[in-house]
């Protein structure tokens, strides 16, 4: 039991408070329940479900080529990536030999969504901590991402760009030269990012020593990517268990110990020029070839479980199949990163003051679709 | 007590020719009053729309330029929009003291508009005490913040209302006694003549390096005394939703917003009148024309509005205990050391007249 020494002399009163599901700070519809006193949070409680969508369930009902296009609705932020997870799973069941220029695209286009999910992160950050301007800034690098998307398979956030065994279409003529645009043009940009927000003394002040998270802890609670990485817990999927092309690349596994709220910022702008540098490899020799092998039109699952993990942006997402043999999954389940993440905001947030749990979200990266499903 | 009434004066000569004096003298006072009224609506919206387009500047975007030239109208329809909707209130709140809440902050922010210099001879009120008039006047303004908090009987509202409390109260001493600071160099809290003894070199140049040090403490504590980033606490957008004002809407919201763009201009204003000279020219160069001090005292006032919008679009919003450790440890203690060195050069003749 912590013991806490009480002033007599006044006598403190705690009260409740609603924040959200409609809140600027909590990037959706998340419900957190506090108890405060005065400006001190004694109690986290967040409420979940706002935008739950039953998307397990629906799994349950479609064919295996639906289920990638519901992947996209968890966290649209890094909906490639949550694509490739599903694929990855099917084709790793149905044991298919998947063409190596498919294996780097889909690395290629990984690592940019997972550059454009930080570049939104990066603004909502400083946003949340109350600089608004790094939200255009970081929205401005997103847009040319985006941008190469759109050219690419037509769409700019919830992409569908995965199939089982491959492709939906090969890369369009322009990709190569304007993703190498896009490596100059951020290469000037990332340099403008820290000195417009990490040095600065105000944002330092607010984050470093706030809501700082154990290595023992982020490993109980299951937290995963930046979050564990910056308290020192080696996570990184793309390296443990590397999938697609990660195993071809050279790149370093970020790793901050601090474990505070800076460490997680500091982890995920690292991260960027890790991606960056991915890329860079990469995109000079994207092998010839199919852009995606012929399945059945009905794919059916040996009888039995599958399990894939794949790193996204904010973390680890397992995807977890049990196969009865039919052209549904029996059950399936996603293990999303932003639910494990979130769960350790109570740990973190207690004994802090409301703008200490509004920094310390906004280095959680919490997309809610992707908690709710 | 004298009351050095310029322009009331002028207004006045000019109705006594046409009726009896106590008419003459009430007649000129609503004048005087419209014609404030009037520069205080305009920069108001003005200032919004500088704002606006300032922020737009620094974040990539080209901000409102539809309406009017250059969106020169935009402010106008959008404070039109404003009274033409409905007051929405709580049904639990404290109807008096919320109604009340909103002329607190207005009327105290219109008042200080009074004092200032913009020339020689275009200044309403130059009461002697002009210095400490307008520290006493802007310091209504947090009763109307902390009323509205209060009685809109919502806790997100309320917390902000406390930290408004928390924050000017400290932050006034700041801005209290980096003005005195000043004040020992003039040794009069008049401001007509404060900006005489300008004539010799602006107040900034004859005080030097403590003259220096108590600026930019002023604009820090300005800034946070009109509750502006990085000292928006009250507001919060992030934390609190939109503080004090979450519960106001229509033309009541718009009065604390409009409050907020003229309390920074009377800042900026205060700041040019004690360190920067007010309407006098730099090195005198307009001096045969008097009517530009007023081009002159807008000018120097803008730049300094400029500066404070600046730090607003560039900087993160500290938390409360960092804003409170910021004025107890640091600007208080540097401030009253300034005062003894401000003293100190002023007694041994170190200031720098030209």
């Amino acid at each position: 039991m912590e013991t806490t020494t009480v002033n007599t002399n006044f006598k403190s009163e705690e009260y409740f408070i609603n924040m959200g599901p409609q809140h600027p700070a909590t990037h959706g519809v998340l419900r957190l329940l506090l108890t405060i006193d005065g400006e001190i949070i004694k109690k986290v409680d967040p409420d979940l479900g706002y935008i739950h969508r039953s998307i397990e369930k629906m799994c349950e009902r479609d064919s295996y080529q639906q289920i990638v296009h519901l992947t996209d609705r968890m966290d649209y932020l890094s909906s490639h990536i949550n694509n490739e997870a599903v694929c990855l799973a099917v084709e790793n069941a149905l044991e298919l030999e998947i063409p190596d220029r498919v294996q780097v695209i889909r690395t290629i286009i990984g690592e940019l969504t997972r550059i454009a999910s930080h570049c939104l992160w990066w603004g909502v950050m400083g946003m949340d901590v109350g600089a608004l301007t790094t939200y255009f800034y970081g929205f401005r690098d997103r847009e040319m991402i985006n941008d190469i998307f759109e050219e690419t398979c037509g769409a700019r956030l919830t992409m569908n760009y995965n199939i089982p065994g491959g492709l939906m279409f090969d890369i369009h003529p322009n990709f190569v030269n304007r993703v190498k645009e896009f490596i100059a043009h951020f290469k000037t940009k990332l340099p403008e990012y820290d000195t417009l927000l990490t040095g600065n003394v105000i944002f330092q002040k607010r984050t470093r020593g706030v809501g700082i998270l154990s290595k023992e802890d982020a490993i109980s609670f299951g937290a995963s990517g930046p979050i564990g990485r910056g308290s020192g817990y080696s996570c990184d999927v793309r390296k443990h268990h590397p999938y697609s092309a990660y195993d071809k690349v050279k790149f370093k596994e970020v790793l901050k110990t601090d474990g505070d709220a800076f460490a997680r910022y500091q982890v995920r702008i690292q991260e960027m020029w890790e991606s960056l540098s991915i890329v860079e490899q990469l995109i000079d020799n994207i092998p010839e070839g199919d852009y995606k092998i012929t399945t059945r039109a009905v794919i059916k699952l040996p009888k039995g479980e599958f399990y894939q993990k794949v790193e996204t942006a904010r973390g680890e997402l397992g995807v977890y199949i049990i196969s009865t043999g039919t052209k549904n999954p029996y059950r399936l389940k996603f293990r999303s990163p932003g639910f494990s993440n979130l769960s350790l905001l109570n740990h973190i947030a207690v004994g802090g003051k409301i703008g200490d749990l509004v920094a310390s979200m906004a280095t959680l990266d919490l997309v809610i679709p992707d908690i709710d499903r | 007590m004298s009351i050095a009434i310029n322009i009331t004066g002028t207004i006045q000569d000019w109705l006594m020719n046409m009726m009896p004096e106590g008419v003459a003298n009430i007649v000129a006072m609503v004048i005087v009053a419209l014609i404030y009224l009037a520069i205080f609506a305009v920069a108001g919206l003005y200032l919004v729309l500088l704002e606006r387009r300032v922020a737009a500047w620094f974040q990539l975007r080209i901000g409102p330029n539809r309406v009017g030239f250059q969106g020169m109208l935009q402010t106008m329809a959008d404070a039109l929009k404003l009274v033409s909707k409905e007051l929405t209130g709580t049904v639990k709140a404290d109807k008096f003291l919320y109604n009340l809440a909103p002329y607190f902050v207005i009327i105290s922010s219109l008042m200080a508009l009074a004092v200032f210099p913009f020339t020689k001879e275009f200044q309403a009120f130059d009461i002697n005490i002009g210095v400490l008039f307008l520290i006493a006047i802007s310091s209504i303004g947090v009763i109307g913040i902390l009323l509205g908090g209060w009685s809109s009987n919502n806790k997100f509202a309320l917390i902000g209302a406390m930290r408004s409390g928390v924050q000017t109260i400290s932050y006034e001493l700041s801005i209290g006694l980096s003005l005195l600071t000043m004040v020992l160099i003039t040794g009069s809290l008049q401001l007509s003549e404060i900006v005489e003894v300008q004539k010799n070199g602006w107040l900034i140049i004859q005080g030097h390096i403590p003259a220096v040090i108590a600026f930019m403490i002023y604009m820090i504590a300005g800034t946070a005394e009109t509750n502006r980033a990085p000292f928006d606490m009250v507001e919060a957008e992030s934390e609190l939703g939109a503080g004090f004002h979450t519960e106001y809407s229509g033309m009541k919201f718009a009065y604390f917003f409009l409050a907020e763009f003229i309390n920074m201009f009377i800042i900026a204003a205060i700041a040019t009148t004690v360190f920067f000279g007010a309407w006098l020219s730099p090195f005198g160069i307009t001096e045969s024309i008097p009517w530009l001090g007023v081009f002159w005292f807008l000018a120097k006032a803008f730049i300094l509005v400029f500066l404070m919008m600046w730090f607003r679009w560039t900087f993160p919003r500290l938390r409360v205990d960092q804003l409170l450790t910021l004025e107890w440890k640091y600007l208080l203690p540097i401030n009253l050391v300034n005062i003894v060195i401000m003293a100190l050069i002023v007694w041994l003749n170190m200031t720098i007249q030209f």
